[in-house]
């Protein structure tokens, strides 16, 4: 436990797998041993990965939000506005004719779920993030091509750089890296 | 139905031969594909490949009338909207026809990307970047022709509800004022759904350029994108929360653009039939776009593995089902007439189909209801150079029909005294061809300089990652090894 607090050398080791199916046994495997801090990166979106490493995503209750909220402000404005601030008669209308208000209270719930969708990605994500150390080891650019890798963070309490490099080369990967600070 | 007749237009090699009918997904992305091979392909047309002197003249063309087109707008800034051909009584001439024609054609965008994608139909894949990008740049030219009729478009934001010193707020219960929102959403929703969708190319682009400044561009684009896996699965949640909040957005646009004429008491215009019947016409128009797009793009670069013939024989189907519709509508809006028995409605049929405008009238019929009805036989759907000009056909056939319904409802209401023609003048046109050369425009910089087919989506059409061991592909392994994470 004394590795917890002290400086680790690396900010991670990354290993280079050449396709999902060996990521996936690797993961499992790490898990067996006790790692927790792990991030995969793959060239297309694979959930089973994803919930390999235990992932849990809360932007649907962020997208449910914010279209709630959309539509409030978009009925609340169209009826402060025409009932409350500005009231005028148009063909005989009553001032709250809801039925028009509707168009604009649809549009406002689709444009701030779709706002909310979008900024809580990237907002979730960490993004815009333009550096990151993994970018320095070489060869990460695989990752956008055709190459899996997994990544064991040195923050992961069972951390130990030797013994991590030494469970990775069990796994037969096609490198092996570290990922400096 | 997924079989493929030999291609007619291709002199290529054995790009195109037919394929055994029971192996769907091979016919969306030709065999023998991995996931480099694709990434290479797609971003070689933007990274590595030179760029072919097709494009530098098409792109010089259309910029010749994006001239045209800022000539024309700097023209109207100058001296007005009296250089249109508009007056009373028609006093919603071209600007309106061109809006609603360019709205529609970026509905197929929105359909295949969002629609189709909900209803797990993958080959949608590998047409749905381009049918957004096409979603978006027939956005933008659909919103000029609003914002340069109002005469004083430095003004347009008065459009908006913002709190201002005359003490003033807009007019909810216009179907004008919904048209606002509903387009502005639109573009924004388009907007952020395909720049989400590029985020991971933009990382490949700038992983696989070898230039710096590329790297560096594309590299600001991508947003420092690195593929990690609990990123992809938020990506993908919002990508799919995106395509079904535009699901609804897109029928919801064009209804509210139907509202504009629907919502009015005028002969031919105040009809139940206009949202469905200009919804269904808006993905008639999208396709056929889409379709005369796809056509060229895909032999100019060398497409066919990814756009195959199921593509094209898939979207003449939606052309045709969607025109059927759009021909039922047509056959409602002379029912309607005739049951209601009212004077006005009876004049404004019998308007359209023998006064000044019985040509346009016809040639609409011609272009939207017979001329697709070719596409029952698969010898058409499956022959490029009759698909691309039907697609064209449509094209001009949706552009008419939209003339005819602002122009003969406008031309001849209620009071005869007030009945006049109207034509577009040189500016009306000038302004229109303009709009299509910038559309181009946009196109040919689109294809040169972003990835044209998503490139991380193909990678997920490749049978199996990139593997030597059959035993190890995550189809096999995906369902065994996953106990769930705890």
């Amino acid at each position: 436990m004394g590795t917890l607090k002290k400086k680790q050398p690396v900010f991670g080791v990354l290993a280079e797998f050449s396709n999902a199916g060996e990521l996936l046994r690797c993961i499992e495997r790490a898990r067996d041993f006790g790692y927790t801090k792990m991030e995969a990166y793959t060239p297309l979106p694979l959930h089973e990965v994803a919930h390999a490493l235990g992932h849990k995503s809360r932007l649907p209750l962020i997208v449910l939000i914010g279209g709630l909220l959309g539509g409030t402000i978009g009925f609340s404005m169209q009826y402060w506005m025409s009932v409350v601030d500005y009231p005028q008669n148009i063909g005989g209308r009553p001032l709250n004719s809801w039925p028009s208000f509707i168009v604009v209270t649809f549009e406002m719930t689709i444009l701030f779920a779709a706002l909310s969708a979008v900024f809580g990605m990237l907002a979730l994500n960490g993004l815009p993030r333009p550096h990151h150390p993994v970018f320095d080891v070489k060869g990460f650019e695989l990752a956008s091509r055709n190459r899996f890798f997994l990544h064991i963070l040195s923050r992961d309490s069972e951390f130990e750089l030797s013994k991590v490099k030494q469970f990775l080369e069990t796994q037969a990967p096609l490198s092996i890296s570290e990922v400096p600070h | 139905m997924a079989s493929d007749g030999p291609s007619q237009a291709a002199p290529q090699k054995p790009t195109e031969q037919p394929l055994p009918e029971d192996r769907l997904t091979k016919a969306i992305i030709r065999e023998g594909h991995t996931l480099g091979s694709v990434t290479d392909k797609i971003s070689d047309i933007v990274l590595t490949r030179k760029t072919p002197r097709g494009w530098y003249i098409g792109l010089g063309l259309s910029f010749c009338l994006v001239m045209l087109m800022l000539y024309s707008i700097g023209n109207l800034l100058v001296r007005g909207t009296g250089i249109w051909g508009l007056n009373a009584p028609v006093g919603w001439g071209f600007a309106i026809i061109n809006f609603v024609w360019w709205v529609g054609i970026g509905h197929a965008g929105t359909l295949i990307s969002a629609i189709l994608l909900l209803l797990n139909q993958s080959w949608r894949t590998s047409i749905n970047r381009f049918a957004e990008a096409m979603t978006l740049f027939a956005v933008a030219c659909a919103g000029l022709f609003p914002l340069l009729h109002v005469g004083r478009p430095w003004l347009a934001y008065w459009l908006f509800p913002y709190p201002n010193t005359m003490a003033l707020w807009p007019q909810f219960r216009s179907p004008l004022l919904w048209d606002v929102f509903a387009v502005s959403t639109y573009a924004t929703v388009s907007l952020l759904f395909w720049y989400v969708g590029l985020i991971p190319d933009l990382a490949t682009l700038r992983d696989s350029s070898r230039s710096r400044t590329k790297k560096v561009v594309y590299g600001i684009l991508a947003m420092g994108w690195r593929n990690a896996a609990r990123h992809w699965e938020r990506y993908e949640t919002a990508y799919l929360l995106l395509a079904g909040l535009a699901a609804p957005l897109v029928v919801s646009v064009h209804t509210v653009v139907s509202f504009d004429f629907a919502v009015a008491v005028i002969p031919g215009w105040h009809a139940t039939i206009m949202p469905p019947y200009f919804v269904a016409g808006a993905v008639f128009s999208g396709f056929a776009m889409v379709v005369t797009l796809a056509i060229p793009l895909r032999k100019f670069y060398g497409l066919q593995d990814f756009i195959t013939m199921r593509h094209l024989q898939n979207m003449a189907k939606v052309m045709l089902a969607t025109g059927m519709i759009v021909s039922y509508g047509y056959l409602m809006e002379i029912f309607t007439a005739w049951y209601s028995g009212s004077e006005y409605e009876l004049h404004m049929i019998a308007n359209r189909m023998g006064g000044e405008y019985s040509v346009a009238f016809w040639s609409l019929i011609t272009c939207n209801a017979l001329v697709p009805q070719l596409l029952w036989s698969e010898r058409v759907r499956t022959s490029l150079p009759l698909l691309f000009i039907i697609a064209i056909v449509i094209n001009i056939g949706m552009w008419l029909e939209r003339f005819i319904i602002v122009v003969t409802s406008l031309h001849n209401d209620y009071l005869p005294s007030s009945w006049d023609s109207y034509a577009g003048t040189f500016w009306d046109w000038s302004l229109y061809i303009g709009t299509i050369g910038f559309f181009l425009s946009l196109v040919f910089l689109f294809i040169r300089f972003l990835p044209m087919i998503s490139i991380s989506e193909m990678r997920m059409l490749v049978p199996a990652a990139e593997d030597p061991e059959p035993e190890q592909r995550l189809t096999e392994d995906s369902e065994s090894s996953q106990g769930g994470g705890e």
